[in-house]
C-alpha cells in the first residue's frame, strides 16, 4: 500500500492553499497517519512558517532533488506530531530548478515511506503549478466565494481536465455565513453550481486562522475552532469517511450580527 | 429595519456575471465572436429555408462542466410563404 499524493491548488493567489495544506496535514497526522507535506512554492517558501517549523530547516526540496542530501534529511519532523514531516521549498530564484519528472520521482520515493503526501501548489498556472500537479493522484481546488477566485478556479479545473488529471474536488474557504445570509456573498450552493465539481469541504472565515498562523499552530489542532473542525472534516472525507457538512448558519441571527458573536 | 442592515444583495450580481464569464472562458469565445457566429449561422440557414428573424434564439448553455450551443430557429410555414 503506497501513499496518496494530494495537491492543493487554486489559480488565484492568497485564497488559503498553504493554510489548508498545513491544517489537513496536522489533522491527518493527529489521527495517526504518516504525512509528508511539500512546499511547492519555490522562491516563496511559506508552509514552514504556517506550520511553525521555520527554525528547523537545514535542507530543502531542491537539495533533495539535486542530491545534496538524502531525502530523509530534507524531511523536517514536526514538533507536535511524531509522524508529520515538511519538505520546505527552496528560496532560490531559479524556478527551473525543479521539473515535473523530479516531482514524480520524489513522490514515488515517498510513497513507500508514508500514508499521505500533501503538495502546496503556488498560485498561477505556470511552472510551479505544473510541478505541483505532476505527481498528484488527486487534486483539490481551493477557492473563496468571490468573483475572481471562482473564475480562476474554473480555469484551473479546465486545465486539470485537459491534462487528464481527473476532475478535482472543491474546497470553499473563507465563507462568511453572515454575508451569505444577507445575500452579499456567493453561497456554497452558488459556487458549486458554477464550478460543477464535487465538494469536499467548506471552511468558514475565522479570525482564529490568523491567530494560529501568527503562532505557527494550525487551527486544526484546536478542538473548539470552527475552521479547525472544518479542516478535520475534510481530512476525514479524504480518507473516504462520510462526514456531514457543518451548519455554518448557526449563530448568524441578528443578535450575533450586532454583537459580532458567533 | 435599520438602514445600515438593509441587504445590498450583491451575491446575485456576482453569480450572474460569473455565469456569463465562465461560459466565454470555457468556450474561448468572446461575446462579439458569438454574435458573429450567430450571424453566419443565420445566413447559411436562410439560404435554404425562410426563417423568422425576430423569433430566433441562439445561445450558449451550461450543462455541468460542458457547454452547448443551443439554437431555436423557427421556420416560416409553407402556407404563409405562399400566402405572403
Ligand atoms: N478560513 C480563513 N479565515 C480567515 N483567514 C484565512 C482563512 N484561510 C486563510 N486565511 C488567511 O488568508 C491569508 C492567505 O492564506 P494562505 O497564505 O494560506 O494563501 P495561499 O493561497 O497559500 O497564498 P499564495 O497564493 O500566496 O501561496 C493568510 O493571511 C491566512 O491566514
Ligand atoms: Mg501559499
Amino acid at each position: 500500500m503506497g501513499a496518496q499524493v494530494i495537491t492543493i491548488t487554486s489559480g488565484k493567489g492568497g485564497v488559503g492553499k498553504t493554510t489548508a495544506v498545513a491544517n489537513l496535514a496536522v489533522a491527518l497526522a493527529a489521527d495517526g497517519a504518516r504525512v509528508v507535506c511539500i512546499d511547492g512554492d519555490i522562491g516563496l517558501r511559506n508552509l514552514d512558517v504556517v506550520m511553525g517549523l521555520e527554525n528547523r530547516i537545514v535542507y530543502d526540496v531542491v537539495d533533495a532533488i539535486e542530491g545534496r542530501c538524502r531525502l530523509r534529511q530534507a524531511m523536517i519532523r514536526d514538533k507536535r506530531l511524531p509522524e508529520l514531516y515538511l519538505i520546505p521549498a527552496a528560496q532560490t530564484r531559479d524556478k527551473s530548478a525543479v521539473t515535473p519528472s523530479d516531482m514524480i520521482r520524489l513522490c514515488n520515493e515517498l510513497r513507500t515511506e508514508v500514508d499521505w503526501v500533501l503538495i502546496d501548489s503556488p498560485a498561477g498556472i505556470e511552472r510551479g503549478f505544473k510541478n505541483s500537479i505532476a505527481a498528484a493522484d488527486r487534486v483539490l481546488v481551493l477557492t473563496n466565494p468571490e468573483v475572481s477566485a471562482v473564475r480562476d478556479a474554473d480555469r484551473v479545473i479546465g486545465i486539470l481536465e485537459a491534462e487528464e488529471k481527473g476532475t478535482p474536488s472543491l474546497i470553499i474557504n473563507r465563507l462568511n455565513p453572515v454575508m451569505v445570509k444577507q445575500h452579499d456573498m456567493l453561497s456554497a450552493e452558488d459556487v458549486l453550481d458554477l464550478l460543477a465539481i464535487k465538494l469536499i469541504g467548506i471552511v468558514p472565515e475565522d479570525e482564529g486562522v490568523i491567530v494560529g498562523t501568527n503562532r505557527g499552530n494550525p487551527v486544526a489542532l484546536e478542538p473548539k475552532s470552527r475552521a479547525g473542525q472544518a479542516f478535520r472534516n475534510i481530512a476525514k472525507r479524504m480518507k473516504g469517511e462520510d462526514v456531514p457538512f457543518m451548519n455554518l448558519e448557526a449563530g448568524t441571527g441578528l443578535w450575533a450580527r450586532l454583537t459580532g458573536r458567533k | 429595519m435599520f438602514n445600515f442592515l438593509k441587504p445590498k444583495r450583491s451575491a446575485a450580481n456576482a453569480k450572474e456575471r460569473l455565469q456569463l464569464v465562465l461560459i466565454h472562458d470555457r468556450t474561448d469565445l468572446t461575446p462579439a465572436e458569438l454574435d458573429a457566429l450567430k450571424d453566419d449561422l443565420l445566413d447559411v440557414i436562410s439560404r435554404h429555408v425562410d426563417i423568422e428573424p425576430d423569433a430566433v434564439r441562439i445561445g450558449l448553455e451550461r450543462d455541468g462542466r460542458s457547454q452547448r450551443l443551443v439554437a431555436d430557429i423557427p421556420i416560416r410555414s409553407m402556407a404563409r410563404r405562399r400566402g405572403g
